[in-house]
């Protein structure tokens, strides 16, 4: 079969890091291709090469069997090249066909002719089923159809290969799926697609062949009828991953949260949780499941001291706490995962000791007075990433240098180190890899035997049907039932999450 | 290279690129530069007087760009330092005038307190709006700007003013007045600069040391991470505020002290203004600013002695406008730096 791409022993030095060591990536025409590996991995360093963004060290690329030096993007593109990237690059007030001709508008000098675009929009988006209205606005677009828009950016410049570069990472399952069926429409149309990614299902679902990277080199070409997921994961991680959470049953005991009768609004006033009641006891994972904006958030701001909750209590080891601040909750022993850790959970200018401390940083043992104790703070952070293994082990760079999964870590090390009697978790997995995950997971089940009460609230329903001792699936800001994970199916999970009460499903 | 080194080199190079960009102005219009630059280096440092006159018009500019500088830490463009400046010395001669019975030791230091809380408050104004209904402080200090500039023209004409011609306030008690540390011909030089630096080392201390420093700065930086961290952040906004405002008072209470003696109105001559150019070169670091503030002071100071040989004074305004604008893309200087760098090494 005729070799759309060939990159032969690819080598990519970067200060400090070996990105790309004599890789090579062979991928055939018409077929879909993943590469995956964990971050960091320098997937998108290799992706960067073949569309001329960056230039090898050395090694060389060929094009449909002819070798290429590209000196930019545009010599990729009039190779046929298109590239996803990881984020988006459309300009936000503009529609979606001035954004697909952005940039290719010259045939015609710097008027073009707008209509003949908008047509071929449409055009392209009919065939290959993406269903984008050329005439809307980017901001008014969702993620998944700005990605769509990305696709067609591509196409229209005439792309024969396409490049995404971790195009799930921003989706919903849904959106996921529905890129999947636009893919293999691409395929069956002929186009090559590097599909680059760290989520093993999405890989052994889109792809024909694997292609897996560890440490900037490549570890495994695969076939995916002959491989499965435990094989990838071994050679991405370099180690045997357990997937299955060990969970000794919980033994719960005392109360630790009671939630009675609580209605939260949002910022714009409306009801997001409309009377939801329910308890946590020690040494017990309580999950909240659900499709995001029921009210999920909300109920995590109403009970971290975020958002004031305007009706219902709260009651925390015996003690009324209904809208007390942050700081009080924290004082007696609430601590928090935020689902958003840029936005919360670090301060990114900080370096990570200081973000070792937030929320703790007034108290003993990290200050001296009204000083901060600079000595004690570091060796506090010394021990907790070697606890946690933090990598790399600097703990004076900046937050913003540490990648996501460790920057994750992070944040998980400080809200765990401060020995909370209950812990709110809100997707602590969300954009994490495989090794990243296992940790995460295994450090709250850790937390649960040592009869810390956690709240847990994630869309992976893979991640909150393991972890999870009792579910509650939460739909328009109501509980719709609590069960056991144990004694209840996926679908049901689902029926209740578009909004059947569980106990109308069991009656029939 | 680390950020620290960068945040020492950047300024620093700017000003060499900033002269000798304008001495290609200096040519143009005629002149030789090495002679301008030679007297506004004489203008400057030439003389004890000349030195005397760089370091009085460098005190209060140390404490408005410290004003700015604080407030940029913790997230808050303060454009009111000049109105601060204005409040903090009309309040502090108000209560200078009527110290005559106190000793020094004390009239000192209370008319200082006077003026800073008089800055502090005004500017609170701005922090207690932003925190309550959001207005930008960029918004509401610019207005307090034109009221503290019109409430004050009318104090020293009617209610405090004296004598005839330009509008003044009666002299403020000799108790009160700072110290000179020489006299020089008859140009006192002020002790004022001494405050101003303690000021710059306490603001550097609680900036970096302090667990205060630490909730302001994280505010700045990511205002939805601190309020996760439980830090109070309206508390914050007004507590920042009022420190700036009480810098950009203090600025105005030691110019009456050390240098006017008392109140003449709208006495800043943009020297507010001049606090956010310097909190730029200095990057917001209260030990860069006090040399910010004396590249700004002397490069005042010089240019009468320029102008002597033929080179409009102005030429400084243009260096400076060009040291702001490099420091401020400090890309520029970084890229020419990395440049020249890598010319070196192949
Ligand atoms: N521009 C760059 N400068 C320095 N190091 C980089 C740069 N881009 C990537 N790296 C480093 O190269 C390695 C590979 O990164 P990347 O290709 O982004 O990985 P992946 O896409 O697989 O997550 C990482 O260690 C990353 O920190
Ligand atoms: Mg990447």
């Amino acid at each position: 079969m005729e070799k759309a791409v060939e990159m032969i022993q690819i080598v990519k030095q970067f200060p400090g890091v070996l990105a790309n060591d004599h890789v090579d990536l062979i991928v055939l025409k018409g077929e879909i291709h993943s590469v995956v590996g964990e971050n960091g991995a320098g997937k998108t360093t290799l992706m960067n090469q073949l569309y001329g963004l960056l230039k090898p060290d050395s090694g060389e690329i060929r094009i449909f069997e002819q070798k290429v030096s590209f000196k930019g993007p545009r010599d990729a593109i009039a190779k046929g090249i298109g590239m996803v990237h990881q984020h988006f690059m459309l300009v936000n007030n503009l529609t979606v066909a001035e954004n697909v001709v952005l940039g290719s508008e010259t045939t015609r000098g710097i008027i073009f002719d707008l209509r003949e675009a908008q047509k071929r929009v449409d055009q392209l988006s009919r065939s290959y089923g993406l269903q984008v209205d050329p005439t809307a606005k980017i901001e008014d677009l969702p993620v998944g159809m700005q990605q769509r828009v990305e696709i067609i950016k591509t196409l229209y410049r005439g792309a024969e290969i396409l490049i995404l570069d971790e195009p799930t990472a921003v989706l919903t399952p849904q959106e996921t799926e529905e890129l999947f069926s636009v893919l293999k429409r691409l395929k069956e149309n002929g186009k090559t697609i590097i599909f680059i990614s760290h989520k093993l299902n999405e890989v052994m679902e889109i792809s024909d062949r694997i292609t897996v990277m560890r440490q900037g080199k490549v570890t495994g070409v695969l076939n995916k009828n002959e491989t499965d997921v435990r094989e990838i994961a071994r050679l991405m991680v370099g180690r045997e991953v357990v997937f299955t959470v060990q969970k000794p049953p919980a033994k719960s005991s005392d109360v630790v949260l009671r939630v009675e009768n609580l209605w939260v609004k949002d910022y714009r006033k409306l009801d997001m949780v409309k009377g939801i009641s329910f308890e946590i006891r020690k040494g017990e994972i309580y999950g909240i499941a659900g499709v995001a904006g029921n009210g999920q958030s909300e109920l995590v701001e109403a009970l971290t001291g975020l958002r004031k909750p305007e009706k219902g209590r709260v009651i925390l080891c015996g003690e009324d706490v209904t809208g007390k601040s942050v700081r009080e909750l924290r004082e007696k022993g609430m601590a928090h995962i935020p689902e958003d850790r840029h936005k919360y959970g670090l301060i990114l200018q900080y370096p990570a000791y200081y973000n070792m401390i937030l929320g703790r940083h007034y108290v003993q043992p990290f200050v001296k007075g009204d000083f901060l104790d600079h000595r004690k703070i570091q060796e506090f952070t010394k021990t907790i990433f070697s606890q946690f293994d933090v990598r790399p082990n600097n703990i004076k760079m900046l937050g913003m240098n540490f990648s996501g999964g460790n920057q994750q870590k992070l944040v998980v090390a400080r809200e765990m180190s401060a020995q909370p009697k209950l812990l709110v978790v809100s997707q602590p997995t969300r954009g994490l890899d495989v090794g990243a995950t296992e940790f995460i997971h295994k450090a709250l089940i850790q937390l649960r035997d040592t009869g810390v009460a956690i709240l847990l609230v994630s869309m992976e329903l893979d991640e909150i049907m393991s972890l999870s001792d009792r579910l509650a699936v939460m739909y328009s800001g109501q509980i719709m039932g609590e069960v056991d994970p144990k004694e209840v199916t996926v679908e049901e999970i689902g029926l209740m999450m578009a909004g059947h009460r569980f106990e109308d499903l069991r009656r029939v | 290279m680390n950020n620290r080194l960068w945040a020492f080199l950047v300024p620093i190079i700017s000003v060499i690129m900033a002269l000798l960009i304008s001495s290609v102005v200096i040519l143009l219009i005629g002149q030789d530069p090495i002679v301008a630059y030679a007297a506004l280096f004489k203008g400057a440092f030439g003389s004890k007087l000349a030195i005397a006159s760089v370091i009085i018009k460098t005190t209060p500019l140390i404490l408005t760009g410290l004003a700015v500088g604080f407030g940029f830490r913790a997230g808050l463009f303060n454009i009111g330092a000049e109105g601060q400046m204005v409040m903090g010395a009309m309040i502090a001669t108000a209560f200078a005038i009527n110290v005559a019975w106190m000793p020094a030791v004390l009239a000192i230091p209370l008319t200082m307190v006077v003026g800073m809380a008089a800055g502090a408050g005004y500017a609170a104004i701005a922090g207690v709006l932003k925190a309550k209904t959001g207005a930008h402080e960029v918004v509401t200090t610019i207005m307090l700007n034109w009221i503290a500039e019109y409430l004050s023209s009318y104090v020293v004409t009617v209610p405090m003013g004296v004598g005839f011609g330009t509008p003044k306030s009666p002299e403020i008690a000799n108790s009160a007045k700072l110290p000179p540390l020489m006299t020089v011909q008859a140009t006192e030089l002020t002790s004022g600069i001494i405050v101003a630096v303690i000021a710059a080392v306490v603001i550097y201390i609680v900036l970096e040391k302090t667990t205060k420093g630490y909730e302001l700065k994280g505010t700045g930086f990511n205002p939805y991470a601190a309020e996760y961290g439980g830090i109070k952040i309206s508390q914050n906004i007004v507590l920042a505020m009022a420190i700036s405002g009480a810098l950009s008072g203090l600025a105005g209470t030691l110019e009456v002290m050390g240098v006017h003696h008392r109140f003449l109105g709208t006495l800043s001559g943009g020297k507010g203004f001049d606090g956010i150019s310097i909190a730029l070169i200095g990057q917001n670091n209260p030990i860069g600013i006090i040399f910010a503030a004396l590249l700004m002071g002397s490069l005042r100071t010089g240019s009468n002695e320029m102008q002597f040989v033929g080179v409009p004074k102005h030429i400084i305004l243009i260096v400076q406008a060009i040291i702001i604008f490099l420091v401020a893309a400090d890309r520029i200087v970084r890229t020419i730096l990395i440049r020249k760098k890598r010319v070196k090494a192949s």
